[in-house]
């Protein structure tokens, strides 16, 4: 029997406000355990939440990306359960009404577009950390990051392989990252993802049992773990099995999955309207202000870039996959307009750098001007590409820029004729053997005097005019 | 001549300005009362000499230096379930017993930027859940006038420091009665204002949508100079109203002659206590010899009021209160087996026997399954009330009803009772699932010489006709006047 | 009864509550009690009613995205029955 696979995807996503969702401790990663908290964030008796500003304006932002309809009035709800990361042992979230619900994003995938749509996206906040001791019985709860603005983005269950998976994952991730409302750090936990995932046979429209799948933190686990996992339902169902519905926690080592169903019990949320916080309301102003505001997302920029710069389509995807990659090419191209030339190099030389790295973009040594610098001096004809890339390389590893690595090392091309035919003359006089055979006809020989001018020159010669010099030179002593 | 304890605060407030009386002497005054009388009344909590001297000495200062304001100087009592920055606020439970919050509630800050004295933390049921102040941890709170009786609840420290002379005003709260029903059984003036007009930032939350923080006095002068002070929008709290308001005091000498009084059917066909029918009765007769006339209204919806409010207030509190874990502050159990188990063991022995009552009420109310027959179907009997109430008010300027079936209660009578003691604040519940301001003032005694109160409620934000009616009352009794033999 | 003793446990683990057998039993009473007082409500019509979560009829005001200082670390952890200085500590959670 051939099966199809349903997937739904639950996106968590941390919010780059200054300040929290509910009190204005700020977000800073990476401070002192417990030293960004206050009453509020830390659940003090007493203490009262109000809304960051800032982040219904980036969840707005959000959902118009995502096509959503905004509705006008949203509500927050607790969702009551207890565990030591969450202080108040609620989560202030949004049930029955959020703020944008019947949304879409079309995601290119290897069969096409696709159009996966999103049934909902809603704020929260997030919870602290809980770090375990390796031989004492307890754990230390460090609640800096409790309370942090999150907005779930929950999509229909529209995918239908790991790949479409992976594939809706990376556009939402980059509209994210292209909107500046999410720093995308699946590592650091900022970008998180949970999957619903269920088989039928093909051609059935009925929804088999399905398995939440947790603790996937990168693009590639979230393929592997829906991969296996389907692989199990599969293997289940087909040995006369039967699925239960629970949570499975990804295990990133062994590549499976591990039910969670001990923690299962009792999932009783008991929401109910948060009566510290009034009805949310977002009027059209804000949804405008909010509109016009709107970046060029991925898509609209990959358009731009084949249609104004004439560089093809799969360099175009690769060049705008990352919102800072993007902003890299266009600002080399603002100063050596030569997009052609720019996106050429930036797909061999700086992928295969910043890859080898693990750099970010934005602090890559080699940054536009300097790239754009490079590139000029080679249409100068002041370096050779051969050269070019040697200092590239030396650009990367110094942070140096082209100027100062050429002429540190004396790596400026040599074109001056009278010094090259010098220099031919010399080499044919030290090479009798080669020059009797070269002249009997043995005509490939001129790449070894080419080499030996080259070697003379360290590189520096312009190759064109050795050529040129070199067969002037060895045809007179012919006569 | 007097003791200053006995004095209000507007009278004081005029012998500190005149330099006859300093802040320290009537500080000092009022411990040497409480002292006398901590045993026998047990009003407080926490009481704070040090705290109280210092502050007096700061009033002295702004006194002499001319930058006093109203109440500066004068000495206050704080429920127990308002954050007091170092001190202990433990809201009558164990569970708390030794909580120091890092910070003030803005009633508090408030407060302190007057200058007023505070003496320091008045009892309270446990988590303001109580109508006799019995279930706080700390010991019930006795009624001034009769020390075998309960003086109310849930502020009942608030209430009975303030008839007795242990404060000169104080703040409460109020959920479901919480000021009017000590007020009413201390014979002290207290008032819950419209939900929304004291910020709730700093007080410990019983009942989120429910909770108001309010003024008790001896005398609606003295109530509407607390009640200009901490009447106030604060951007810390999201259901803070901004609502300017003119000094309540100005309406105290006005007439209301021509003003509208609604008496709801549902209220006085309740009423069996013969004591408290014929105080209304008389207060009636003494609004109408000044000219306010009377209506019947009916309010049906307001025969629900108690059944919802026993379902919404435990929901939210059950949840309020899970913060009590014993991992961030508070008690924590000394023997458990694991993380559950802690949590388990924590709360069961943090909590009293009416905190977790309604806890269990309200996480059954909430729990799959039941989410609409209980929480939802409460929630709409709310609307049904306030539509009932914004009818009434079509047709009168405020309504006039009972705050208690009955006088003052003997201690122990209901405890072991809950609808009983449920059942206490039948008059005083529907105003605050409608969110209105009520005030509850002496009317009178009962045969054996206890205070009966009445209640006037009034739309949202109109406390002023509160103000106006009551001082009108006042100015023509002396009830507000009299003091327990203690 | 309209609750049963299962139910109580159910509701007591849920609110974290341990309950000895003597109570769970008072509670069982006492809420069947409170719960069959609750059940006046049902003859009341709410078809078309909207439910009502608070008295204030305005929207939740928003407040500005600005930095304001935290708490020290040691007033965080000043009220915490127990702490190592940086962290609270809790009985290790099983994963």
């Amino acid at each position: 029997m051939e099966f199809e696979s349903v997937i739904g995807l639950e996106v968590h996503a941390q919010l780059l406000t200054e300040t929290k969702a509910f009190c204005s401790c700020t977000t800073k990663f990476g401070s002192a355990p417990n030293s960004n908290t206050c009453p509020i964030c830390l659940g003090m008796p007493g203490s009262l939440p109000v809304l960051n500003k800032r982040a219904l304006e980036f969840t707005v932002l959000m959902a118009i990306a995502c096509n959503c309809e905004i509705n006008e009035i949203s509500r927050f709800a607790r969702k009551n359960y207890y565990y030591p990361d969450l202080p108040k042992n609620y989560q202030i979230s949004q049930y029955e009404l959020p703020v944008a619900e019947h949304g879409w994003v079309d995601v290119d995938t290897s069969t096409g577009f696709k159009r996966i749509g999103i049934t909902r996206i809603h704020m929260e906040e997030d919870a602290g950390k809980l770090i375990h001791d390796d031989r004492k019985p307890v754990s230390y709860v460090d609640l800096n990051r409790t309370g942090v603005p999150l907005i779930e983005i929950v999509s229909e269950p529209d995918m239908r392989s790991p790949e479409d998976a992976a594939a809706y994952l990376k556009s939402l991730h980059s509209i994210l990252v292209y909107l500046g409302i999410c720093d995308g750090n699946m590592e650091e936990g900022s970008f998180r993802c949970d999957a619903n995932v269920s088989i039928r046979p093909k051609g059935q429209t009925y929804l088999g049992t399905k398995t939440e799948l947790k603790n996937m933190n990168s693009f590639k686990n979230v393929q592997k773990g829906l991969q296996h996992e389907i692989e199990r339902h599969e293997n289940t169902l087909l040995g006369g099995g039967n699925l239960i519905q629970e949570t499975r926690l990804f295990d990133p080592a062994s590549g499976t999955t591990i039910s969670m169903r001990s923690k299962e019990q009792a999932h009783d949320y008991r929401y109910f309207p948060d009566p510290d916080l009034l009805p949310l309301r977002v009027d059209l102003e804000l949804i405008e202000r909010m509109r016009k505001s709107l970046p060029e997302l991925a898509c609209q920029k990959k358009e731009r870039f084949v249609r104004d710069f004439g560089i093809p389509e799969y360099d175009a995807g690769v060049l705008t996959a990352e919102r800072s990659l993007a902003e890299y090419f266009e600002k080399a191209v603002e100063i050596f307009p030569n997009p052609k030339s720019v996106s050429n190099w930036m797909m061999t030389e700086f992928m295969r750098f910043l890859k080898a790295s693990g750099t970010a973009i934005v602090s890559a040594p080699v940054q536009p001007s300097d790239l754009a610098g490079l590139l000029s001096m080679m249409e100068r004809g002041a370096i050779s590409g051969k050269i070019g890339k040697v200092v590239f390389e030396e650009m990367w590893k110094t942070g140096k820029d082209s100027n100062q690595i050429v002429e540190e090392r004396g790596l400026v091309q040599v074109s001056d004729v009278t010094e090259i035919t010098d220099m031919i003359r010399k080499i044919l006089l030290d090479n009798p053997g080669e020059v009797t055979r070269y002249l009997n006809g043995k005509t490939q020989l001129i790449a070894f005097f080419v080499g030996q001018t080259m070697k003379a020159t360290r590189g520096r010669a312009n190759p064109q005019i050795v050529n040129e010099i070199l067969t002037d030179e060895l045809e007179k002593l012919r006569n | 001549m007097s003791h200053l304890y006995e004095k209000t605060a507007s009278d004081l407030a005029g012998l500190l300005r005149s330099g006859k009386v300093s802040s320290v002497e009537i500080t000092e005054s009022v411990l040497s009362r409480i002292e006398s009388l901590e045993p026998a009344v047990h009003s407080y909590v926490n009481v704070y000499p040090d705290l109280a001297v210092s502050m007096a000495k700061k009033a002295d200062e702004d006194i002499r230096r001319g930058t006093a304001k109203a109440l500066t100087g004068i000495p206050i009592a704080i429920k127990d379930n308002m954050c007091l920055e170092g001190r202990k606020t433990t809201c009558g439970s164990h569970i708390l017993a030794n909580f120091r919050p890092p910070f003030d509630s803005s009633v508090v800050k408030l407060i302190k930027d007057e200058r007023m004295v505070i003496l320091g933390s008045a009892n309270m049921d446990e988590f303001a859940m109580g109508s006799s102040t019995e279930t706080s941890c700390w010991g019930t709170t006795h009624n001034p006038w009769d020390i075998e009786r309960t003086p109310g609840g849930s502020s009942g420290g608030s209430a009975a420091a303030v008839a007795c002379g242990q404060a000169i005003v104080s703040l409460g709260s109020d959920t479901g009665g919480s000021i009017r029903l000590p007020a009413s059984f201390c014979g002290v003036t207290g008032m819950k204002p419209t939900y929304g007009a004291v910020s709730r930032f700093g007080l410990v939350a019983y009942a989120s949508s429910l909770d108001q923080i309010g003024p008790f006095a001896r005398d609606i002068r003295d109530m509407s100079l607390l009640l200009n002070l901490i009447y106030k929008h604060d951007s810390l709290d999201s259901t803070s109203v901004e609502i300017g308001h003119s000094d309540f005091t100005s309406f105290l000498d006005n007439s209301v002659s021509g003003m509208t009084l609604g008496l709801p059917t549902e209220f006085f066909g309740k009423l069996t206590n013969e004591d408290v029918e014929k105080n209304l009765s008389e207060a009636r007769r003494i609004f109408e010899k000044q000219g306010v006339n009377f209506v019947e209204l009916s309010l049906p919806s307001l025969d629900y009021g108690i059944a919802a409010y026993y379902i919404i207030a435990p929901c939210e509190a059950s949840s309020n209160l899970a913060r009590y874990d014993g991992v961030k502050y508070g008690h924590r159990a000394e023997k458990f087996d694991n993380m559950i188990d802690m949590y388990c063991r924590t709360r069961a022995e943090g909590f009293g026997q009416e905190a977790k009552r309604r806890i269990m009420l309200g996480t059954y109310a909430l729990s799959s399954g039941y989410y609409d027959a209980y929480y939802l179907k409460a929630a709409k009997i709310r609307t049904l009330i306030t539509q009932d109430f914004k009818k009434a008010f079509e047709s009168c300027d405020a309504i006039l009803s009972p705050v208690a079936p009955a006088p003052a209660f003997k201690i122990g009578e209901k405890i072991d009772d809950p609808i009983q003691m449920y059942l206490t604040d039948v008059f005083t519940i529907p105003v605050n699932m409608a969110g209105l301001p009520g005030i509850s003032c002496p009317a009178g005694f009962s045969r054996d010489g206890l205070p009966i109160g009445m209640q006037l409620i009034s739309s949202h934000f109109q406390e002023s006709k509160l103000v106006q009616l009551v001082s009108a009352f006042q100015r023509e009794t002396d009830h507000h006047l009299k003091r327990p033999a203690i | 009864m309209k609750i049963t003793l299962e139910q109580v446990d159910y509701v007591s683990a849920l609110g974290r509550l341990a309950l000895s057998p003597d109570e769970k039993t008072k509670f069982m009473g006492q809420l069947d009690d409170i719960l069959k007082y609750m059940d006046t409500l049902e003859s009341v019509s709410t078809d078309n009613v909207e439910p009502m979560a608070g008295p204030v009829e305005l929207f939740t005001p928003l407040r500005e995205d600005l930095v304001r200082p935290s708490l020290s670390v040691d007033q965080a952890l000043a009220n915490a029955p127990s702490s190592d200085g940086s962290s609270f500590v809790v009985p290790k959670i099983i994963e």
